[in-house]
């Protein structure tokens, strides 16, 4: 191993630990009652998001899910921006207006989760046709679960992606449950990446545990994309370790044991282990490593608890561009 | 001054606009090379080029959903429905996402989108080419309606269109698209929230969108033959609702009748009588009447469908009426 790919692959598990990290402790804010919406987490996932964005440029664009905390701190969001917003305080990246499922940090490259399952796909494609039509060299992503694969917008937005031959990304993060609905239930077809072949652009499926295997395979179509040679669809099969939202039964659809097997399987162990195994002295950076980490969330976790909330006299603040809270006549 | 065709107004619009700005683009069905249906993009495709007259599959949703993702990463879409009904499938993109977006980015984003299709009753058509749906668009925070009744008025809030920042619904009656008036060749804008007096008059205050205003000015000069001045205020824009004009109007007339050809039930008539009774109440010498289409689906066969359209003679008797209140 030389020291650029290690360096790249401590990136890789700091950005992953990161996300774990922040994760963790948004699980012990629901619990503590300092969230007062919905909260998804991306435990286990963590993978996806690292190994995709590590390839993507700054002006390069993302659009995300109900589950988007990972996608929004691997795109560059500062996590106490995202846990001030989780808050609902007026720091947040969407200053309080979000939440959870509406996080924008158009700055670094973050267009937007959302609270509606599918739209990610088209915006994503829009952002494709935005840089065709500025002539950039920009790639977009759109992240998506399987439940948005039997979604029209699946549909739609594949086939426009591919018959303008867009610079996109089609990232499903099949994590087998479509909320408590299992993939292999509601889809005729068991592969979303063999779907792609239905509409003309590659389809290529990938252990979604793997932040190496993800790290390449996204590697390869973000190049594919950004030299004109059009969009990939990837289908990375991973598992949500949490319930599907804070708060919810988890056994009532799936069992301890398989949470548990998939739990062995998790992407930050996997990849320490490679490490460690590449070089035992490793086990001290990675240890550093975690602290530093640990000390970021504190550190926004405490900025988020002290930000104040926003003030209510601005709650039909951005409605419209001119930001009047009259009707604007302009 | 010369005149043109509501549709030669907006195509002038968007050329003028598209020529200014290269973030534009269109995308539509059969909006390219063959110009649009009702002749919206004539020309452009030869100006302009494939990527900024896009034509698109049949996918509504898709495309408008594609839309918002393009206005965020900093284009200025246009939408071309053909007829505003087809777009139904992309409610939730519209109200969910294009009209949410600046809020929910806490003003981070833009949402430039201009979105436009035919309306109205007429031709038999039948009951999927021929509805307007400005109501429901203008019941969301967050969408500009523009429903214009003439050409001038067409090209002015066209271009405003596409030199704002916030998405609209530009709804364009069929009937109306071969009318013509005078336009000037000089630049104008037309700002949202601005109603026209179409006629001055003293005794009553009629307010009608789009194809009723032109039906109401047909019996104006009847009426002022029975000795009723009608005043007719023609809003423009239905979100923003220029309420201050119609106050104004109310105020020296004491009557209102508002005549609207989309549905009565929690429609604009609804909401204007609505402020006008919280603000107006004391200038009101009668009951404010509302004359609406038909609350049912568009009929096709012709004594059918006029019979769900407010006409003249019923639009002058509702005014009789009410000048007899």
């Amino acid at each position: 191993m030389n020291n650029l790919e290690l360096e790249k692959k401590l990136d890789l598990y700091r950005g992953m630990r990161t996300i774990r990290e922040c994760e963790e402790r948004l699980v012990r804010s629901h619990q503590r009652g300092l969230i007062p919406g919905p909260c998804h987490t991306y435990i286990g996932q963590e993978a996806v998001a690292v190994g995709v964005c590590a390839c993507l440029r700054n002006d390069d664009v993302i659009f995300s899910t109900h589950r988007g905390h990972g996608h929004a701190i691997a795109k560059g969001l500062h996590p106490r921006e995202l846990m001030a917003e989780v808050f609902g305080r007026a720091t947040g990246c969407s200053g309080g207006r979000g939440g959870s499922m509406h996080l924008f940090a158009p700055e670094v490259g973050l267009m937007g989760t959302s609270g509606i399952v599918g739209p990610s796909i088209l915006q994503a494609t829009g952002a494709g046709y935005s840089f065709k039509v500025l002539k950039t060299d920009q790639v977009s992503v759109a992240f998506f679960g399987d439940g948005a694969v039997n979604n029209g917008a699946f549909h739609e937005g594949l086939n426009m992606a591919t018959i303008w031959n867009l610079p996109v990304l089609f990232v499903c993060e099949n994590n087998q449950f479509a909320t408590e609905v299992p993939f292999h239930y509601s889809s005729g077809n068991p592969s979303v990446a063999a779907r792609g072949a239905a509409y003309g652009l590659p389809g290529v499926e990938v252990d979604g545990n793997d932040v190496l295997a993800v790290y390449e395979v996204a590697g390869e179509a973000i190049q594919r994309a950004r030299s004109g040679e059009g969009p990939t669809l990837i289908e990375c099969k991973t598992y949500r370790t949490r319930p599907h939202a804070e708060g919810m039964d988890d056994y009532s659809y799936r069992t301890r044991e398989e949470v548990d097997e998939w739990k062995s399987r998790d992407p930050i162990l996997r990849l320490r282990e490679i490490l460690v195994a590449d070089n035992e002295s490793m086990k001290e950076n990675l240890g550093a490593m975690d602290t530093e980490v640990k000390a970021l969330i504190d550190e926004a976790e405490k900025f988020a608890e002290e930000s104040p909330y926003p003030d209510p006299l601005t709650a039909e603040d951005h409605v419209f561009s001119a930001n009047s809270r009259k009707i604007d006549h302009a | 001054m010369r005149e043109i065709t509501f549709m030669q107004a907006t195509l002038e619009a968007l050329s003028e606009e598209m020529a200014k700005n290269p973030k534009i683009f269109v995308m539509g069905e059969g909006i390219g090379k063959r110009g649009g249906n009702f002749n919206t993009t004539k020309g452009l495709f030869d100006l302009y080029g494939p990527d900024r007259l896009c034509d698109t599959p049949i996918c509504e949703r898709g495309f408008v959903g594609l839309a918002a993702g393009a206005a965020m990463t900093g284009t200025r879409p246009v939408i071309d429905f053909m007829f505003a009904d087809f777009i139904l499938d992309a409610a939730g993109e519209i109200i969910n996402q294009i009209a949410k977006i600046q809020y929910m980015s806490g003003g981070r984003l833009k949402a430039p989108v201009l979105l436009r299709g035919c309306i109205g009753i007429g031709h038999s058509a039948g009951t999927h080419h021929s509805g307007s749906y400005y109501p429901m668009y203008a019941h969301f925070p967050g969408l500009r309606v523009v429903v214009p009744s003439n050409a001038y008025d067409a090209k002015g809030l066209l271009k405003q269109s596409l030199n704002s920042n916030d998405p609209v619904l530009f709804l364009e009656h069929k009937s109306l698209l071969t009318k013509k008036c005078p336009v000037p060749e000089e630049e104008f804008l037309i700002p949202f929230g601005k109603a026209r007096i179409v006629q001055k008059g003293a005794d009553v205050t009629v307010v009608a969108l789009a194809m009723m205003v032109h039906q109401t000015l047909e019996v104006c000069k009847q009426l002022e033959g029975e000795g009723v001045s009608v005043e007719l205020i023609d809003p423009r824009t239905v979100a923003p609702m220029d309420i201050e004009t119609i106050l104004d109007s109310v105020h020296k007339t004491g009557r209102l009748l508002i005549v609207d050809e989309t549905f009565a039930p929690c429609g604009i008539g609804a909401e204007i009588a609505a402020q006008v009774n919280d603000r107006g109440f004391d200038d009101l010498d009668a009951p404010i009447r509302r004359l609406n289409g038909a609350h049912s689906p568009t009929p096709y066969s012709p004594p059918l469908e006029a019979a769900v359209v407010p006409q003249p003679d019923r639009i002058a008797q509702e005014i009789r009426d009410l000048m007899a209140e």
